[in-house]
């Protein structure tokens, strides 16, 4: 008897992974519909933090839709093989991470019914709108590069459209980082560093995604992936998440630099309570160290070894991006220098933030709705590797 | 051909009627609002001084005024708007304590404008800074954007709304220098209702308003001003 369970069970357990994803996604929508009739009073977001959880989820899974083509671009710019034959995959994930990153950012809004105003009246001073054009310019670009991939009359086009992805996703996270760096009356944003620690960032949460994709997919399939493969996926991931740390060490040391930062930089990796723990512990350890851990000790660095390090920096970023946007909005903006300020309007006070069910929810129902975009997808297209033996670079 | 004239008639007749029901509503709609036919001129530039010598600690008159004007609930809880703040300030050198009024700082370069996707957010020829309520998608990026936090988002269903200060759940909203009354020659509602006259509103591109004259003799500051965003909003004192 197989080891593997027979084929009817396995078509009822994707069926059942498709309604779970059905129902997660369903009640995202259900949050919305509260948020639009309540109006966003029954989420934690108020008017010192206005950005909370759901955004968080849009931009982990846009910043990670942009890193995850990372794997392709090592395939069509650098050429490499074994790369090149999981650039499909990773496609896909793209456009599945952007299309639920951009549904949570977009139900977000306070009149999300407007939304066609954003293409009527556009504003080209406003980095949103830039990223705008960006992010659909991704999607329609990725979609292309999947179809000269996937149909073999259109294959002579698929490098110079890799090399179009490429140039566009570094744009993009660029776009990304510059909604931030642009604040710059705000202590935790306005940095020149951003753009390009965003960049780096997405590179181990794109490949952390798409580890865990492949390790699904390979897994369903009863397959197993090449050791040698395995090797340097995870080789590579290490490689980035010792980037990204650099990056958001450097970060804080420029903070640090600067005199009138070091208040907000003692708050957010302090004193400041749940931001430096979800810093130091949820980003740092659990985040990084762990999973580099995981990845280069003697004796680890085996396949469940690699998909927990996987795993771990997708919530290490979650941790990140927590600590980033809402501890950075927590601080207070200091309009006077040299006063202790107080008013009703939380002048002087760190802001509190207590978010509700409904932004889990609705950040939930982004990830499903990505979940169920990739589970489809592989499904009914081919999106295994397909790798020949023997493929030295 | 008796007929197609009657059908003709009947036509045009209804076409006019048609077009009178159209049309009725809008100019009734302005003359409620009370629309003035000629547009903001770029001659004047609307400012404030404000005396912190004059403000004193624990008034709240501007902060009422502002609220009853533009149909404020007054709630000082997290998500409510306030449009105006009273802030106390302590010297952390020397002890010295003040009290001014913040709000939007009507920017000549303000962010708001620069961050809105939508270009909701607008600065009027005169210099008041406004969001465009049917514009606004509700982003909340031109709060991130506002060096002085002078924006609210509403969180809630309104009722008993001002007609002539339209808010909307779902969109952002900030101190309008309470253009309604301003476009028909009144002071703003905070300026007029200070009893100590520490609120002085004018144009500041007239060198013979009184704002204009007492800006060229008196030290003021602009709250932020190495952002130089030069706020239409000056503080005496500070």
């Amino acid at each position: 008897m197989s080891a593997y369970p027979p084929m009817y069970l396995k078509t009822r357990l994707y069926y059942a992974l498709l309604a779970a994803g059905g129902l997660i996604a369903l009640a995202g929508l259900y949050a919305v519909y509260l948020m639009e009739h309540h109006g966003h009073i029954i989420t934690g977001m108020n008017n010192q933090v206005v950005w909370g959880i759901p955004h968080v989820f849009a931009i982990f899974l846009i910043v990670a839709a942009s890193g995850v083509l990372n794997v392709a671009s090592i395939g069509s710019v650098f050429g490499k093989t074994v790369y090149k034959a999981r650039a499909p995959l990773a496609g896909l994930l793209s456009i599945a991470m952007l299309a639920g990153g951009l549904t949570v950012l977009m139900l977000d809004l306070g009149r999300p019914d407007r939304i066609i105003v954003a293409a009527t009246n556009y504003n080209l001073t406003s980095v949103f709108a830039w990223n705008v054009l960006l992010y659909s310019g991704m999607f329609a670009l990725a979609v292309v590069y999947l179809w000269t991939m996937m149909e073999r009359r259109m294959n002579p086009w698929s490098k110079p459209v890799g090399f179009a992805v490429f140039a566009w996703r570094f744009i993009l996270t660029t776009g990304t980082g510059l909604i931030f760096a642009f604040l710059a009356a705000r202590q935790a944003y306005g940095s020149a560093m951003l753009p390009p620690m965003f960049i780096v960032l997405s590179f181990a949460w794109g490949l952390a995604v798409f580890m865990v994709a492949q390790a699904a997919l390979y897994a369903w399939n009863t397959k197993m992936l090449d050791p040698a493969i395995l090797q340097r996926n995870k080789n590579l991931l290490g490689v980035f998440i010792i980037g990204s740390l650099y990056m958001v060490a450097i970060y804080h040391m420029t903070n640090l630099y600067f005199a009138h930062q070091s208040g907000f930089e003692r708050f957010i990796l302090l004193d400041g309570g749940v931001y430096p723990s979800a810093f130091w512990w949820g980003y740092v350890w659990f985040g990084s160290l762990l999973p580099l851990l995981l990845i280069y000790a003697p004796g680890l660095g085996k396949g469940i070894c690699v998909m927990a390090a996987s795993l771990l920096v997708i919530l290490g970023g979650f941790a990140l991006l927590y600590v980033f946007i809402i501890g950075g909005q927590a601080y207070p903006l200091n309009l006077f220098p040299g006063y202790q300020v107080s008013s009703s309007f939380g002048d002087g006070q760190i802001a509190t933030y207590q978010p509700s069910i409904y932004e889990f929810l609705l950040g939930f129902g982004g990830l499903a709705i990505a979940f169920l975009i990739t589970a489809v997808s592989v499904h009914v297209l081919n999106f295994m590797p397909q790798d020949k033996p023997h493929t030295a670079d | 051909m008796n007929g197609i004239d009657i059908q003709r008639r009947g036509f045009l007749k209804t076409s006019l009627g048609v077009a009178a029901v159209a049309i009725a509503p809008g100019i009734l709609l302005f003359d409620l609002a009370h629309g003035k036919p000629e547009a903001a001129s770029s001659k004047v530039r609307w400012g404030m001084l404000i005396d912190t010598a004059q403000c004193k600690t624990g008034c709240n008159d501007c902060v009422t005024a502002c609220n009853k004007e533009n149909g404020l609930s007054g709630g000082t809880g997290a998500t409510d708007s306030q449009w105006i703040r009273k802030i106390e300030l302590k010297d952390t050198g020397s002890g010295r304590e003040l009290s001014l009024p913040m709000m939007c700082q009507h920017c000549e370069h303000p962010p708001c404008v620069d961050v809105c996707p939508t270009t909701a957010s607008f600065k009027r020829a005169d210099g008041i800074v406004l969001v465009d309520k049917h514009r606004c998608i509700g982003c909340r990026y031109c709060m991130m954007a506002c060096p002085y936090k002078a924006r609210s988002f509403v969180h809630e269903p309104l009722h008993d709304q001002n007609p002539d200060v339209p808010r909307g759940k779902g969109t952002v909203e900030s101190c309008t220098l309470c253009v309604h009354r301003v476009d028909q020659g009144m002071q703003p509602a905070c300026a007029e209702a200070c009893p100590n006259k520490a609120i002085l509103f004018g144009d500041l591109n007239d060198p013979e308003s009184e704002i204009a004259k007492k800006v060229r003799s008196v030290a003021s500051v602009q709250v932020r001003a190495d952002l130089r965003l030069n706020p239409g909003i000056r503080y005496q004192g500070l």
